[in-house]
């Protein structure tokens, strides 16, 4: 039904009673999201209602150990809001603790901490999202992260991105377009991170509710050409790209730590040409990113299967067809209209 | 965060990578008393700047008397050193580094990164020292040798032998390479470097290896836990502006441009940049604002990117997520009352209450463009310039 995050996850806090950890476990309880325990060292044993100015809806059992949360609440997922100083040791902790996907909000973790905690997860087989991320959401299953889940709808486009607040405006166009979403992954900014957009390709790839793919990269690193790599070899779902950035100058760090021209390398130029070549749709401008896909959708006769999921009446087999056939006659004087 | 090659020289000696003798001048008189002390007969006058290819711009000279030394350091403190890496405007020298001279037999070049794609750090070596590596790299890839480093498992000697033999190194040079890359790494790995680059590494005619350069940045999540480096960063090096704007917890780059823009998060600033541009406008900075986006941080940005005088025109892009437009709308007002706007402001809020958000701004009585998408944002605020 999607990857990484359904109705069934039953997610774990650390740092739940943290002004931070307070404020998201109560946005995420009230998504819907299964939290069935919280780990702050020190205050096991308590159920924790929130704070004076986050109330939870619910109260949620508190744990001193991640291990002793899973043991007691079977808990799979964790979602980490511990301060950057110690959240590498939490994030080997739930992994040591056996559960089988692990999500780090913190931002500030030194890079040396988070390569020996990605070489340490890699080894337990335990996945990892972020740090410094946006989180994953499967719209209107589970919310496990800081996004705003109200922008999301539902659907079967598979959604990753470098970046926050451009994921929600990616997010927002989509929707705004009728077109919902599988699943979106916010892998963080970091040069060290769990999860690398060709990791979640993959796994998009695979799920047979993800009809098209949408990877919003940046400059920096190589990790959007890997992602490229693979997609020409191995994707056939369509898939739409973008790379912020194109203005930024050479030797400068955009914000996150990974977003850096270095050596020539990185460039937003030479990443949208290596996704050119590998097929991928690109958005030229970040204000495209819904139209883009929509464009692709209809080209590749995908756009009512998309639309269709959940919420339009189920059509199938030739009728669909037809019906796309007349968007995409529709379509054609919207892109003379916009190409101006 | 970036040093000078001084002061990375200062914390490899710490670690026992043999270096030049040498010392830091502020002054001419300074540098000619630093080379008495060091005595010899040739010494080295290197201009301390924040970028490399100094060399080629004339910021690294030899003198072969005290008299030249002085002389020579009195032409490059205060010159502006233009490099492939500052930039047409250059950079004005204020430190130089004095050292011994050295009798060289080869130039060879050592890095140490961190390798993204494997979440490894990586040590480089290659023949091909004292050149741009990344020509190397480019050209002749099989020239560089690289060594990926276990974290559980640390930097091993065989490691470091395997680099020093790749080299074609024998006897006493060979030793004291294989002493050097681990010192070295050593270093790297205990100051939480990001990247500690030797070009060029140099083999004497005595067979002694030593760092005749040195480059090393740190990474800025570490520094608390760093506070001597830290207290190396040379405020010099950096745009007042973006000094100003780190006070605040902004993340403010200055850039070349007239359209001065606030947004909130990194990749939307990023993607506002690129799209001001498309729309015909030059984007003047990048600012992240935050999370937070509220009366203080949007004062604080309109101040900073109104200090930059070429801003002709303002864009604000907010996508409020967790912050509700609402809010961030009546931060913008108050913050435009605080601060005297001069230029004309488009401001473009969604998420959140943004239709209450658009109400608010738009019965504020303060000449804002409210904008509705992206696209039209960045029309709006290019139009602006135009007129």
């Amino acid at each position: 039904m999607s990857i990484l995050v359904n109705k069934n996850t039953k997610v774990v806090v650390q740092g739940i009673t943290g002004g931070e950890g307070t404020f998201h476990t109560k946005q995420m309880l009230e998504y819907g999201t299964k939290i069935v325990a919280g780990v702050t060292p020190g205050k096991g044993g308590t159920a924790y209602g929130g704070n004076e100015k986050d109330q939870l809806t619910k109260p949620v059992p508190v744990f001193n150990t991640v291990a002793e949360a899973v043991a007691k609440t079977h808990a799979d997922t964790s979602i980490i809001f511990v301060p950057a100083a110690a959240a590498a040791d939490a994030a080997m902790e739930a992994a040591d603790a056996g559960v089988k996907l692990v999500v780090v909000i913190t931002e500030g973790i030194p890079a040396a901490e988070m390569v020996r905690v990605y070489n340490h997860l890699a080894r337990k087989g335990v996945r990892m999202v972020g740090p410094n991320c946006p989180g994953v959401i499967t719209p209107g299953e589970c919310k496990l992260g800081i996004m705003p889940g109200f922008i999301h709808k539902s659907g079967r486009v598979g959604l990753v991105s470098r970046s926050g607040t451009l994921t929600y405006e990616a997010v927002h166009q989509l929707t705004e377009r009728g077109l919902g979403q599988s699943t979106c992954v916010g892998i963080g900014g970091d040069p060290v991170i769990g999860t690398r957009f060709i990791d979640a390709i993959k796994l998009f790839n695979a799920d047979k509710n993800t009809d098209a793919i949408m990877m919003i990269g940046e400059i920096g690193g190589t990790a959007e050409e890997e992602a490229a790599e693979y997609i020409k070899k191995s994707v056939k779902k369509p898939v739409v790209g973008f790379i912020a950035g194109r203005t930024a100058p050479p030797g400068r760090r955009m914000g996150h730590a990974g977003a850096i021209i270095s050596g020539g390398k990185g460039t937003a130029d030479e990443k949208i040409r290596v996704l050119k070549a590998a097929g991928i749709a690109v958005a030229e401008s970040p204000a495209l990113l819904g139209e883009t896909m929509e464009k692709l959708l209809k080209k590749r006769g995908l756009l009512v299967k998309v639309r269709s999921d959940k919420s339009a009446p189920k059509e199938t087999g030739k009728k669909s067809k037809q019906r796309t056939r007349t968007l995409q006659a529709g379509a054609s004087k919207k892109t003379v209209r916009k190409k101006k | 965060m970036k040093i000078h090659e001084y002061q990375g020289k200062e914390i490899l000696k710490k670690f026992g990578v043999p270096i030049p003798q040498g010392g830091v001048a502020f002054s001419a008189d300074e540098a000619v008393s630093v080379a008495e002390k060091l005595g010899g007969s040739v010494w080295v006058v290197k201009a301390q700047i924040h970028a490399g290819g100094r060399g080629k711009g004339g910021g690294v000279k030899i003198a072969k008397s005290l008299e030249e030394v002085r002389q020579l350091a009195s032409q490059i403190l205060g010159m502006k050193l233009v490099t492939h890496q500052t930039g047409p405007e250059g950079k004005v020298v204020k430190r130089l580094l004095i050292e011994q001279g050295i009798s060289i037999a080869r130039e060879m070049y050592i890095g140490i990164t961190l390798d993204r794609a494997r979440s490894q750090n990586c040590v480089m070596a290659s023949t091909e020292g004292g050149v741009e590596i990344e020509k190397v790299a480019a050209e002749t890839p099989e020239k560089i040798l690289k060594e990926y480093i276990n974290p559980t498992i640390g930097f091993k000697d065989f490691q470091a032998r395997k680099l020093a033999f790749g080299l074609g190194l024998t006897g006493d040079a060979f030793k004291n390479a294989v002493k050097f890359l681990v010192a070295l790494y050593k270093a790297y790995e205990e100051s939480d470097a990001s990247l500690a680059e030797i070009n060029p590494l140099v083999i004497t005619t005595d067979g002694k290896v030593l760092a005749l350069d040195a480059k090393m940045n740190f990474d800025d999540n570490a520094l608390f836990r760093h506070q001597d480096i830290a207290a190396m960063r040379d405020l010099d090096e950096e745009e007042p502006l973006e000094i100003e704007a780190s006070k605040y917890n902004l993340n403010y780059i200055k850039l070349d441009g007239n359209v001065g823009c606030m947004v909130n998060g990194a990749g939307l600033a990023m993607g506002t940049m690129d799209i001001i541009k498309l729309a015909g406008g030059e984007p003047a900075n990048f600012l992240d604002v935050g999370g937070g986006a509220n009366v203080e941080t949007v004062s604080n940005g309109f101040r900073i990117i109104l200090s930059d005088k070429n801003v002709k025109a303002v864009l604000i892009n907010i996508f409020g997520g967790i912050v509700r437009c609402d809010r961030v709308a009546n931060g913008v007002v108050e913050a435009a009352k605080n601060v005297h706007v001069n230029v004309p402001v488009v401001v473009r809020l969604e998420g959140t209450n943004a239709k209450e958000a658009r109400a608010i701004l738009a019965n504020s009585g303060l000449n804002f463009a409210v904008a509705g998408s992206l696209q039209d944002a960045a029309e709006k605020v290019t139009a602006a310039i135009r007129n």
